[in-house]
């Protein structure tokens, strides 16, 4: 058995490394993957403490599960779009540094 | 076991996130997420989501890196530059983050027992006990994502054509 503590403390590494490659990455692609990195940091909370709520009302409860799905659905759409917009900036700029991507205008 | 385990896939976890975090070129970083969003995926089982697991492996590891590293390797990305923009995010970001994982961890290790211990097998969610919720209580909201996917795939054809 292991204490549902240590999911959270997993949880809580994998999003500060999250926050961090956000911050010190160049590279737009790979600074989206660092926000994939951070929802599914939260995700696994979710699920932890769904696991913790289950045990404390002592029947099945499957409401974080839910929340993770939607965060799921969420994330799937966000990708589509967040990579679509990557081409669009790639094809006008044709660089993918984000100190060089700074203004909206194209 | 159940500690092996989790001990065996989080530090599989927590070694693909610093990869990521590491690697300079970005399908490099792609991978490692690849296997940080695997082994996540089994600590989901661990925790009694099977569902969830199985969807994880599908959706993340599955269909949203496939289209990441395709993304890579059709801009043609290459090693990233070293280039300082911001100085803040050094200053001010990683003493923050830090400080974040800092207060983070020290209240849930504080708060240790009120959480309580996961026993591998007990409280399995079943897909039918998911879908009982989701189809029952939750059919709106449910019909509403599938609104939103559409949109969403009209938006990245849009955004993504090339303009004449």
């Amino acid at each position: 058995m292991v204490p549902i503590a240590y999911y959270l403390v997993l949880s809580a590494v994998l999003f500060s490394i999250g926050v961090a490659a956000f911050l010190i990455k160049r590279n737009i692609i790979t600074v989206f993957m660092s926000i994939e990195l951070m929802l599914n940091a939260v995700n696994l909370a979710f699920i932890a403490f769904s696991r913790q709520w289950s045990q404390v009302s002592g029947h099945l409860q499957v409401n974080g599960q839910i929340f993770v799905f939607f965060v799921m659905v969420v994330a799937a759409a966000e990708a589509a779009v967040g990579l679509a917009i990557i081409i669009a900036v790639f094809r006008a700029r044709n660089t993918l540094n984000v100190d060089q991507i700074d203004l909206m205008k194209l | 076991m159940h500690l092996a385990l989790f001990i065996i896939f989080a530090g599989l976890c927590v070694a693909g996130a610093l990869n990521l975090l590491l690697q300079r070129h970005p399908i490099n970083s792609a991978l490692s997420l690849i296997v940080v969003m695997s082994s996540l995926a089994v600590l989901y089982l661990l925790l009694g989501a099977e569902f969830l697991a199985a969807a994880q492996v599908i959706v993340y590891s599955g269909a949203i890196m496939v289209l990441f590293t395709f993304v890579i390797m059709l801009l043609n990305a290459g090693k990233e530059e070293r280039t300082h923009g911001s100085k803040l995010a050094y200053i001010a970001g990683f003493p923050g983050a830090a400080a974040l994982l800092g207060l983070l961890t020290y209240i849930f290790l504080s708060h240790s027992a009120a959480f309580g211990q996961a026993h591998l097998g007990e409280y399995l969610a079943t897909t039918g006990d998911l879908s009982r919720v989701l189809f029952r209580d939750l059919l709106l909201p449910f019909e509403v994502t599938s609104v939103l996917i559409l949109i969403a795939i009209l938006g990245a054809v849009a955004l993504a054509r090339k303009e004449h």
